[in-house]
């Protein structure tokens, strides 16, 4: 077991058509309530950009060539992508997980653990899909959008919703309660809500708070894909910020099933 | 035994780091048998289950279900099986309908099949009126009953249950116990854990007594009975004099003291203490049928566990 240990949290998992049972039990609970469900995505953004885009913005002035509220706007989608996975893949899967034990009741059916922590997973991307996408339709009402590209911000959303479900299934997998989520949720998400070119450009910042920004934060990236598809001020660096997410995205996706498997299966 | 056999253990054994939870275990299940795990908690009965489910890797042994390989065809052996779990595993976020319905899903059973399933099991557990109704409503006699319709959804011809009565008041538990006899009148292999003596007495056509680990004794709860604590118990109050004389009169019966009961087994047959009665006065005297309990408790002794 030891020799092969460090391997193993990369070993790829077997996956079928049954990861998309698992993403349909949670669609089907989300269903449910979407009434309310859409309130946060809907209403938040709609305060921040009266708040700290008129607000705010009329302190500030003109930001990298806009208006401050045309600024903020894109990154509320992208801070969307993060927090809607975020939370959907720590404090809702950890609840179904342990206290619900619903995992406990899937795995036996045919599906496997595997699978089951994959739809967990596609589910976190697909949330972060269905609020990004709300909190899209909420700048493009205040008229912060122009070009034919922000249509790719959905994609966008899935592929960063994955990726922090990934990075929160990790946590999930190795948290010894559901109090613990206090350390990533204060220590690496709200620091990324503020550092990561959000609300005030990254170059404005210490050159030390860019770096780990740049190298560490997956939410700097997406606010600078999301920022330039949503204004049509496309370059070649985007595509390093892309190319980032090809590379995080599998590494996380695998290593969370496999840390989940550490932990479940006994 | 010439019947098929469905499931195969041999030198089944599960370590959880360096606790023993199944020890190097043998056993059979023949087809269309009810077959109970008897023991103590703690004795490695659930993890066993777990196994033969598939959801618990084993550490050394072989196990095999219809002659399918646990280890490596678990995803053919899951789909045949149905599960009743000890702890309420129903899903909160549904109500008691939609949980079949969800459940149904991960067995790839077509929607009109699944919504006529369900319909139909929850009249076999008489919950119709509870189907609208989510989980956090219904008693823990009726979360068991759901739970058992959900292990059916797929039509299992093997059902495992994990004590299916356990905390259940007497009504709740004779319903469970009708309707696993008429699953097994239909053919439906039982593999059940308990450790209530009764339920073994009353369902199983064979049982295992589990005890730290390993199976202390396999056998029909009538043979068992017989074997070890013969047909009936004398029990009287605790009284030196008594207890000297009862040595005397049953030199090869074995006496337990009890509390303030003096309790007589032997291995003759029936009537042997009523001659004793007839001509001596004890107090609170009483001759009543041995029972599996009895068994239990000679093997795994008095101990509590846990």
């Amino acid at each position: 077991m030891k020799a092969k240990g460090k391997l193993a949290y990369f070993s790829p998992p077997k996956l079928s058509y049954r990861v998309w049972r698992v993403w349909r039990r949670d669609q089907d609970v989300f269903m449910k309530t979407y009434k309310v469900n859409f309130i946060p995505p809907l209403v938040e953004p709609i305060f921040y950009l009266l708040g700290l885009g008129f607000g705010l913005g009329a302190i500030v002035g003109r930001v990298e060539g806009t208006s401050y509220i045309a600024f903020i706007g894109p990154a509320l989608v992208a801070t969307q992508m993060m927090y809607s996975s975020f939370f959907e893949c720590t404090y809702g899967s950890f609840v179904r997980m342990y206290y619900q034990k619903t995992f406990d009741a899937i795995i036996a059916t045919p599906l496997s653990l595997e699978e089951v922590i994959a739809g967990e997973l596609l589910w976190g991307a697909t949330k972060s899909l269905v609020y990004s996408a709300i909190v899209l339709g909420v700048i493009v009402a205040f008229g912060l959008v122009s070009g034919p590209f922000f249509l790719l911000i959905l994609p966008l959303s899935f592929l960063v919703g994955l990726l922090f479900s990934s990075i929160a299934m990790c946590f999930t997998a190795i948290t010894p309660n559901i109090d613990s989520f206090n350390y990533p949720s204060f220590l690496f998400i709200t620091p990324m809500f503020i550092l990561s070119g959000t609300f005030f450009p990254l170059t404005d910042l210490p050159p030390e708070v860019q770096t780990v920004s740049n190298v560490f934060f997956p939410l700097t990236h997406a606010v600078a894909l999301t920022r330039a598809l949503a204004t049509a001020a496309l370059s070649a660096t985007l595509l390093l910020n892309l190319a980032w997410f090809l590379v995080t995205v599998p590494f996380f996706f695998v290593l969370s099933i496999n840390l989940m498997k550490r932990r479940l299966i006994k | 035994m010439k019947s098929k056999v469905l499931i195969e253990a041999v030198g089944l054994t599960k370590k959880f780091g360096n606790v023993v939870a199944v020890d190097n275990i043998d056993f059979n299940v023949a087809k269309g048998e009810c077959f109970g795990f008897l023991g103590p908690n703690g004795a490695g009965k659930t993890t066993t289950m777990k196994m033969v489910n598939c959801v618990l890797p084993l550490t050394a042994g072989r196990l095999k279900v219809a002659a399918m390989n646990v280890t490596e065809q678990p995803r053919e052996i899951k789909k045949m099986i149905g599960v009743a779990p000890q702890e309420d595993n129903l899903d909160p976020d549904f109500t008691v309908f939609h949980n079949l319905i969800v459940y149904a899903r991960y067995f790839d059973i077509p929607k009109v099949k699944a919504q006529k399933q369900a319909e139909e099991l929850l009249r076999f557990v008489q919950l119709e009126e509870k189907r609208d109704v989510l989980i956090d409503q219904l008693s823990s006699g009726m979360k068991r009953r759901l739970i058992l319709a959900r292990a059916l959804i797929n039509e299992p011809q093997i059902l495992l249950l994990d004590e299916p009565t356990t905390g259940l008041d007497p009504q709740a538990r004779h319903l469970i116990w009708d309707k696993i006899r008429d699953l097994q009148k239909q053919g439906v292999t039982i593999v059940l854990t308990t450790h209530y003596m009764e339920e073994a007495a009353q369902l199983c056509d064979r049982t295992v007594i589990m005890d730290n680990g390993k199976i202390i004794e396999e056998g029909k709860p009538g043979d068992l009975i017989k074997k070890h604590v013969g047909e009936e118990v004398l029990e009287v109050a605790y009284d030196e004099d008594v207890l000297r004389f009862l040595k005397s009169a049953f030199p090869a019966a074995r006496l337990d003291v009890m509390g303030d009961r003096i309790q007589v087994f032997t291995n003759q047959p029936r009537g042997v203490f009523s001659e004793i009665l007839k001509k001596f006065e004890f107090k609170a005297a009483m001759i009543r049928d041995a029972n599996l309990e009895d068994v239990f408790l000679k093997l795994t002794g008095r101990r509590l566990r846990e």
